[in-house]
């Protein structure tokens, strides 16, 4: 976990001016200048340019491991990347030999991802909108099932898309039951679309469906969540583990960054914005699914257990 | 679920004069009636749109069918897979075929196939249906609402295989009672069944078994559902009190459907063999298999319920049991994702963009060089491996001969042996004989004998064998400087290879 972000993140105008000439790292030759070079600035943008490629790992990448050590070591090295990040419009997530370079989208920067270009119905329909961003952050829900699991950085979490795709409905069809025993008429209204429960979009769009060339239906919802997991593949944030269950991943050290530190206060925000106070008590709510396939019992599973 | 009377909503109206509706709570009953009528819709339909179809289609009952084909979708639900769809097809085309004889064979599987497309409604993004109805609210204003249903639902199933399945409205309508509690329901219809067979009336009989067997299925469905969930998270379901009632009110369930359909299978057998008229003997016949599917069904639902005891501990193990947390982060299911769910879309959207504008990372944008474009475009399509990686040529090694005795002195065995069978002869003879061929040979000849005292008469039976070897110990030994024992007589049985082959005919 790296504090640089915080310690020189107004400070770098003054970058190496007001250094003491490298005095913590005697083997590398004293500039001539305390002032930044072409050649600091082309490494500085090559650091950056490394986190842009986030399913490069520092481990397998001599000079993005050497970069990433200098600005560890190099105070002035570490503002002079931030500084070449946040003029590109990145947003400095950690910098550190599991995570490398993680630098992220600001949210009108050329890099960040835009709904319309993810999915081309989610332009349109605002239901199709709902859904992609609900897979999301349902494959962060399940990747993390307990507060402590996104707290610690050791945790690796690990989704299939059956399992999250069953997950969310279990949630949708206990909210149906409430709504059936609190005899509320939960159909909408015909001409106020908007107004239909979140529950009620997810629950009413089929599971999966026949194609004829044995693809997954994409609007269904495991082609919805498999779009998310293979995106967030892409992105660096899963790796793809097997093929059960509709496609197993694990996390990586990015994406608990990602959501930790971006996506959920950032949704967490707006839910507030909402008027919507989520209280718990900071036990578990959710915990993770078994593997599907798993349908084997336990031992003595035969045996009465109630007598 | 039966509604109960409102009572405190009589009052009011009483006082209140004519009203143009009731009230939500008496328009409850007519909402939900309303529903059950738009399930049926999608049937209907079929037979209306078969005219738009381009060929000559009026001569099919696509509503039978589609009842059909929902039947066979529900039979095969069991508690992990459903049918699949080419099955489906299958077990329809009789029927469909029956419809329209003189129509080709693959019109029929068309017809077929068409039906249960649209039973999924595989036009639709939903896959599912949707009827408006409308309801006055409490403050008497009337409002317009979509009824979303499916009918047939597709869900995944191993190895990314999908499975059908009918769902709940699909169960209701086909066996067309519509809000009712499965237990009683279930009572209701294994009463029917006994009377039914008591005054003979097997016809019926068969329709109330098969109501029986859906709302077994149906029963079964909601043990398993109630099981994922517990593999998902314990604490979603109540095993304090819900689970453990619901358990053990089904195991009382089970046992009593037992005994019962066991007495109804005795009595229905007896009334297929007693029964004079063969169209009788036939329906009570079928009535056995149902009764009987309707018994492993029990079975089935009674070795789940055993099993859901020691699942919820293991669950209870692994999820409850875990080391306490060392501090807190954000709980994203708790405080973002259910929270979120019960909001209407267009406020949850807001949260779910920012969750998604955030949480996706980021991309690099593309930009094209023409030069590599026209390369790539250019560049020609790699051959695709059609037939796989080369088979290695297997490395065969000749295994040593290793027989005791050669080809040559078995046939001069067997020529020895060769005997009459009105001449059979001692072994001494036999031994004496081999022993001027060749020295080797009598120790062949002797284990042919010894075999021989025990023929394999069935092998002979079964393949219609002519003559068979035999020998038999009468008592004398045998004198004889390498061999000890008893002096046997060989012989050669003939066989009645006709009256076998007809024999075997006979047998099943």
């Amino acid at each position: 976990m790296s504090d640089h972000r915080a310690e020189h993140a107004d400070a770098w105008g003054e970058a190496a001016a007001d250094r003491p000439a490298s005095a913590h790292e005697p083997d590398r030759p004293a500039p001539a200048a305390a002032a930044v070079t072409p050649a600091d600035a082309a490494d500085a943008a090559r650091l950056v340019a490394f986190g842009l490629q986030p399913k490069l790992l520092p481990a397998r990448d001599a000079e993005y491991a050497e970069l990433l050590r200098r600005y560890r070591e190099d105070p002035a090295f570490a503002r002079l990347a931030d500084a070449v990040a946040t003029g590109l419009g990145l947003i400095v997530l950690e910098v550190s030999p599991r995570a490398g370079m993680a630098v992220t989208a600001g949210e009108d920067s050329v890099f960040a991802v835009r709904m319309g270009d993810y999915a081309r119905r989610a332009s349109s329909d605002s239901a199709d909108r709902f859904l992609h961003g609900l897979a999301h952050l349902a494959v962060a829900a399940m990747a993390f099932p307990r507060p402590e699991d996104l707290a610690d950085d050791a945790y690796i979490g690990r989704i299939t898309v059956n399992g999250v795709d069953a997950f969310v409905r279990q949630a949708c069809n206990r909210l149906e039951e409430r709504a059936e025993e609190q005899g509320d008429n939960t159909d909408p209204a015909s001409d106020a679309p908007g107004l239909e429960a979140g529950w009620r979009v997810y629950a009413r769009r089929s599971a999966t469906g026949a194609t004829k060339d044995a693809r997954r239906l994409a609007g269904s919802t495991t082609g919805i969540i498999g779009k998310a997991v293979a995106f967030l593949t892409d992105s660096g944030f899963l790796q793809r583990t097997g093929d059960d269950a509709g496609g197993t991943y694990r996390t990586t050290a990015r994406y608990q960054l990602q959501v930790r530190d971006m996506a959920g206060s950032a949704a967490m925000a707006e839910l507030l914005d909402l008027g919507v106070v989520p209280v718990t008590d900071g036990s578990a709510t959710l915990l993770p699914p078994p593997d599907p396939d798993d349908l084997e019992l336990v031992a003595d599973a035969g045996l009465p257990f109630h007598g | 679920m039966t509604s109960p009377a409102y009572t405190d909503n009589a009052a009011p109206q009483l006082s209140a004069g004519p009203r143009p509706a009731p009230g939500p709570a008496a328009d409850e009953g007519l909402s939900r009636r309303l529903r059950a009528l738009a399930c049926t819709a999608p049937l209907h339909d079929l037979d209306v749109r078969k005219a738009n179809l381009a060929g000559e289609y009026s001569g099919y009952a696509m509503a039978e069918v589609a009842l059909a084909a929902i039947d066979h979708v529900t039979l095969n639900m069991d508690f992990d897979t459903g049918a699949d769809h080419d099955q489906i097809v299958t077990r329809l085309l009789p029927r469909v075929a029956a419809q329209a004889p003189s129509r080709p064979a693959a019109e029929h599987e068309r017809v077929a196939r068409w039906v249960l497309e649209n039973l999924i409604n595989v036009g639709s993004v939903d896959r599912g249906f949707r009827a408006v109805y409308g309801t006055f609210g409490p403050d008497g204003a009337y409002v317009r609402r979509d009824y979303d249903f499916k009918l047939i639902e597709e869900v995944p199933g191993h190895g990314g295989s999908v499975y059908l399945r009918a769902t709940d409205e699909a169960v209701n309508v086909l066996v067309g009672a519509l809000d009712t509690d499965v237990t009683s329901a279930q009572i209701a219809a294994e009463v029917k069944l006994e009377v039914l067979i008591s005054r003979g009336r097997l016809a019926d009989a068969q329709l109330a078994a098969e109501q029986a067997r859906y709302r077994t299925v149906q029963y079964a469905e909601t043990l398993r559902k109630t099981l994922d969930a517990t593999r998902r998270n314990v604490r979603a379901v109540d095993w304090l009190n819900a689970v453990p009632d619901m358990i053990a009110e089904a195991l009382d369930h089970v046992a009593d459907r037992y005994r019962h359909e066991n007495a109804i299978l005795t009595n229905i057998r007896k009334a297929r063999d007693e029964a004079e008229d063969p169209e009788h003997k036939r329906r009570a016949a079928e009535l056995v298999d149902i009764v009987k599917d309707c018994i492993r069904r029990h079975t089935q639902l009674q070795s789940r319920l055993l099993e859901a005891g020691p699942l919820f501990r293991a669950e209870q193990d692994r999820q409850a049991f875990a080391a306490p947390a060392a501090r807190t982060g954000l709980d994203l299911y708790g405080q973002l994702l259910g929270p979120l769910l019960p909001l209407p879309v267009e406020e949850a959207s807001r949260a779910t963009d920012a969750f998604f504008a955030h949480g996706t990372g980021l991309r690099t944008p593309v930009s094209v060089r023409v030069g590599d474009l026209v390369d790539l475009l250019l560049s020609p399509p790699p051959a695709r491996e059609h037939l796989g990686a080369e088979m290695p040529e297997p490395d065969l090694i000749a295994t040593p001969d290793d027989s005791r005795f050669s080809e040559e002195q078995l046939a001069a065995a067997m020529e020895l042996l060769d005997l009459e069978h009105d001449a059979p002869r001692r072994l001494s003879g036999l031994l004496a004989d081999a022993r001027r061929r060749d020295p080797d040979l009598p120790y062949l000849v002797a284990l042919l004998a010894v075999h021989a005292a025990s023929p394999p008469v069935g092998t002979a039976y079964r393949q219609g064998e002519r003559r068979l070897l035999f020998s038999v110990d009468d008592g004398t030994p045998l004198d004889d400087a390498e061999f000890g024992g008893a002096d046997l007589i060989v012989g050669t049985a003939l066989l009645d290879a006709v009256g076998m082959a007809a024999d075997r005919s006979e047998a099943p």
